[in-house]
């Protein structure tokens, strides 16, 4: 304690993390958790625009059913990009990555991650791997499907794109490996004196549920694309057929990656969903215990599902069949905790700032992605919807409307944290609106043409379609519209947004005790837990000074 | 810090040090499993080899997470994250190729009956 | 090196070892440990996709597999399996060395550990080299020599050469192949602990490093005490 006033006059001077250190070698090396994931945050930020663009390609082509904007070729490349670039670029190190590496230190209290270098090499690795992703562009892209499925994908003639599509995702995945292992270490050993298990906040839970799958599942896709690179150089005849492979087994490891991996997407974002409903209802959460024992229930019944994308791959009949029950299963916990959140707000004091408002759209959207779901991961429906624009409509749901919406739910949230600025509420307000109502016009009409019967992934479809497909684009140019309005919010807070208090929202978590932006150190004075869904001790003294302290501090 | 806390006064975890006896009895039990391996291997069993080999490696691993890596005298935590991950790669192995077995008749059987049409 | 603390509190001298964002070396040594302990969670499965390689191509061409092991001579892996359980002594031994402080053992096992570590790819290296020069190669491209198959005992060699011989041996050259790389990268991590012991920098008080490495290590032995039954012996 001998060292506050120290620090506090440091503090007032107003040296934070922002200005510690000056140059852009300050930025690019610096060790600080806090920088890293604003660096992250940029690099994500920019994923999500490229893949957006590559989608609106593809929307706008499938304007007219004979395919209107590009040739078939470039169609294909186009919609490949658009799921490597989101899923592996975006999706995947979105929450964690970005906003995880800045919040996570901060709310157990300690300076730092576990390892900072680790976490520096990891994004390093990173951008390496995105780097190389982009290189695919400039020798002639990729089109095989995020999926990356041989034989297809491995035949000589793909040519030099599919060998450094590889590389990317092997670098990308050990990326994520290592902020797994930095934020499963940090969680276990850096908490805050007093701060129990049952104290973390539930986005903490779910990032510890997240990292076990970073570390236990990717090492799977790693072997994968090295193997696929092997294959493709070497002929070892372990995927080609026609050396003496197995395409099977290449699903097989793919899925055992990438199935986890949808949970390493979404986990994160029920994690921020988690923090935003309990603080803009006034409430403690409902059921804490549930939401937390429910992310590790879904991490771990996450790996005994993979099979559900092999259904008509020429898995075995047994295999689908308890691959269909066990899929079910995760049905469970991500019930569970809807349940708890909707309970949350229940007879809460609702504030229906931006935040908030993502997460209500999150609800309803996650809501029928979740249920769609289940008639995937039931065997006797997913027969006939397999390949249809019903899984397309169904991920996008997930992935788009659950995990995009709640990445912005997190930004608009932890913005005022990061830069010490607040946003325009309204601004913030209206593209939240627009996104929502983008999102839904883009894709409820994908799940019809579905159940139709529009297979995915052709650059053109038959005449009935037309329809919806054209007020899906429509759609899609609303959902941009309500992107661009999120990115003029954020860049119109860092030109002139009023300043940040410490506390804007009242949350009782350990990140809104330091200042905005916080310092190079994180707090002035080392933090104690606190029950982080314990509103009561707080007041809101006024907007420019935010959510102060009920009581003088040190009585509790 | 709940948990280091509590730790701490039993025994500061992860400064056992190993004694020289314990050093060598584990070198040695593991220079004996491998003798006895190799001997196993030369005598038919059948498909009981394959069992036998992976018993035995599978107690030489279990020596050296124990004593080399003094996982014994370390926080359980630790032995929680290694069982985990050999229970997820059994998982993978097992699934894998208890599917593979289920569908490589099929495709034998498709492939006969192509060559036959051909 | 920025985020070690320069002006640490007077106190054991490893104390400059200890990062910023540590309240002391017990604390900053616990959280390492279990780093290291993911990591490793990791690199189990990181190899257990060759595994299931192994156990999907030897199920379904159990023949194959059994054929194929002939041409692997048990000698040199047994010799392999000897050379890394010294070496997984020798890196114990090396922690408690550490431990005690005693310095002069501390380089000794080292250097050891290191040595043995050569020795195992120096074996590995001539069983390599042999096998491609007598054309036994992965996948498409493996097409034994008369010489080597006059090797073979005389009920294998009556046998004729399977077709798909080659998809053995990509497991093979894979499954040994990136545990050699893993023994290579062990022997950089060797090289850079002697220099640090040479230097003094380990004792009772900071030891993780020398911890972490021997750990690593010992699942590089573990992972070959599974490979070698499976490739040379059954």
């Amino acid at each position: 304690m001998t060292t506050a006033p120290a620090a506090a006059a440091e503090h007032a001077a107003g040296d934070s993390y922002l200005t510690h250190g000056k140059g852009i070698a300050s930025w690019l090396f610096s060790l600080d958790h806090k920088r890293i994931g604003i660096m992250y945050l940029a690099l994500i930020v920019f994923s999500l625009f490229l893949g957006g663009v590559f989608a609106m390609v593809v929307r706008f082509h499938l304007w007219d059913p004979s395919g209107g904007l590009v040739s078939n070729d470039a169609y294909n490349k186009m919609f490949t990009l658009h799921g490597a670039v989101m899923i592996f670029l975006f999706v995947i190190p979105g929450i964690p990555s970005a906003l995880g590496n800045f919040v996570v230190p901060l709310m157990v209290g300690a300076k730092d991650v576990a390892f900072p270098r680790v976490n520096l090499l990891s994004f390093w690795l990173f951008v390496a791997g995105a780097v190389l992703f982009i290189a695919t562009l400039v020798v002639g892209g990729l089109d095989t499907g995020w999926t990356l499925y041989p034989p297809y994908s491995l035949e000589s003639s793909r040519g030099l794109g599919i060998l450094l599509a590889l590389t990317g995702v092997f670098l990308a995945g050990f990326s994520s490996i290592l902020t797994g292992v930095n934020f499963i270490a940090t969680i276990h050993k850096m908490r805050a004196p007093g701060q129990g298990w049952f104290d973390l906040p539930l986005f903490l839970w779910a990032l510890y549920a997240t990292g076990i799958i970073q570390i236990f599942a990717t090492p799977v896709l790693g072997i994968t694309v090295a193997l696929g690179f092997l294959e493709r150089v070497f002929h070892l005849g372990i995927f080609m057929p026609e050396y003496g492979g197995d395409p099977v087994l290449f699903q097989h490891f793919f899925w055992f990656y990438s199935h986890p991996a949808v949970y390493i997407m979404i986990l994160p974002a029920m994690g921020i969903v988690s923090e935003v409903v309990a603080v803009f209802s006034r409430k403690p959460i409902f059921g804490y215990k549930f939401i937390a024992m429910s992310s590790i229930a879904i991490a771990l019944i996450g790996f005994f599902v993979w099979g559900h994308h092999m259904f008509v791959s020429g898995q075995s009949k047994w295999a689908n069949i308890i691959f269909s029950f066990l899929t079910l299963l995760v049905a469970i916990p991500s019930a569970i905790k809807t349940f708890n959140w909707l309970a949350t707000l229940y007879k809460g004091h609702i504030i229906l700032k931006t935040p908030m408002l993502f997460v209500l759209s999150f609800f309803a959207i996650f809501g029928v992605g979740g249920l769609t779901g289940l008639f995937l991961g039931t065997l006797a429906t997913d027969i006939p919807l397999h390949d249809t624009y019903f899984v397309v409509a169904h991920f996008h749901f997930v992935m788009v409307g659950a995990v995009m919406i709640a990445f912005l739910a997190g930004l608009f949230y932890w913005w005022p944290k990061m830069t010490g600025r607040m946003y325009d509420e309204r601004l913030g307000t209206a593209s939240a609106i627009l996104i929502f109502l983008g999102f839904n016009v883009t894709f409820i009409p994908q799940f019809l043409a579905g159940t139709m019967g529009m297979p995915r992934r052709y650059a053109t479809y038959a005449e009935q379609f037309v329809g919806l497909n054209r007020v899906s684009t429509v759609g899609a140019v609303l959902l941009a519209a309500g992107l661009g309005v999120a990115l003029w919010a954020f860049v119109a807070s860092l030109r002139h947004g009023a300043r940040a208090p410490a506390n804007p929202w009242g949350a009782a978590t350990l990140e809104w005790a330091t200042s905005s932006p916080p310092p190079h150190d994180n707090f002035a004075v080392a933090p104690r837990g606190v029950p982080p869904y314990d509103y009561t001790g707080l007041t809101h003294a006024s907007d420019e000074a935010g959510w102060i302290p009920v009581r003088p501090e040190g009585a509790r | 810090m709940t948990e280091h806390a509590s730790a701490r006064p039993a025994h500061e975890p992860g400064t056992h040090v190993m004694s020289p006896g314990i050093l060598v009895a584990t070198a040695a039990s593991l220079m004996v499993l491998t003798a006895i391996t190799v001997t196993s291997s030369r005598i038919d069993l059948g498909p009981w080899n394959v069992v036998v080999a992976l018993a035995i490696a599978c107690t030489k691993a279990t020596i050296v997470a124990l004593f080399f890596m003094h996982l014994k005298y370390e926080n359980r935590f630790l032995m929680v994250i290694l069982i985990a991950a050999a229970l997820f790669a059994a998982l993978f192995v097992s699934f894998v190729v208890f599917d593979t077995v289920q569908y490589q008749p099929e495709i034998r059987a498709a492939d006969q009956a192509v060559r036959k049409g051909s | 090196m920025s985020h070690l603390a320069q002006t640490g509190t007077a106190g054991a001298p490893e104390d400059r070892f200890l990062a910023h964002h540590f309240p002391d070396m017990t604390a900053q040594s616990q959280t390492s440990k279990l780093g290291i302990w993911l990591f490793l969670g990791s690199e189990v499965l990181f190899f257990s996709g060759l595994f299931v390689a192994y156990g999907v191509y030897r199920a379904n061409h159990y023949a194959l597999f059994h054929y194929a092991h002939h041409f692997l001579d048990w000698r040199m892996g047994a010799l392999n399996t000897v050379v890394l359980v010294g070496s997984s002594l020798s890196a114990a031994w090396s922690v408690r060395c550490a431990q005690l402080g005693d310095r002069r053992g501390l380089r000794i096992t080292l250097l050891l550990t290191l040595l043995l570590a050569g020795m195992f790819l120096v074996v590995k290296y001539f069983e390599y080299s042999h096998k491609l020069h007598n054309g036994i190669a992965w996948g498409a491209a493996c097409h034994p020599s008369e010489e080597i198959l006059s090797t073979l005992p005389a009920s294998v060699r009556a046998l004729p050469v399977p077709k798909d011989l080659g998809t053995f041996f990509s497991i093979y050259y894979l499954m040994t192949g990136l545990h050699g790389i893993h023994v290579l990268v062990g022997m950089g991590l060797y090289v850079w602990l002697i220099r640090r012991a040479t230097r003094g920098d380990f004792g009772p008080g900071y030891f993780v490093p020398v911890d972490s490495v021997a750990l690593y290590w010992h699942l590089v032995d573990m992972i070959w005490i599974f490979l070698f039954p499976l490739l040379y012996l059954i």
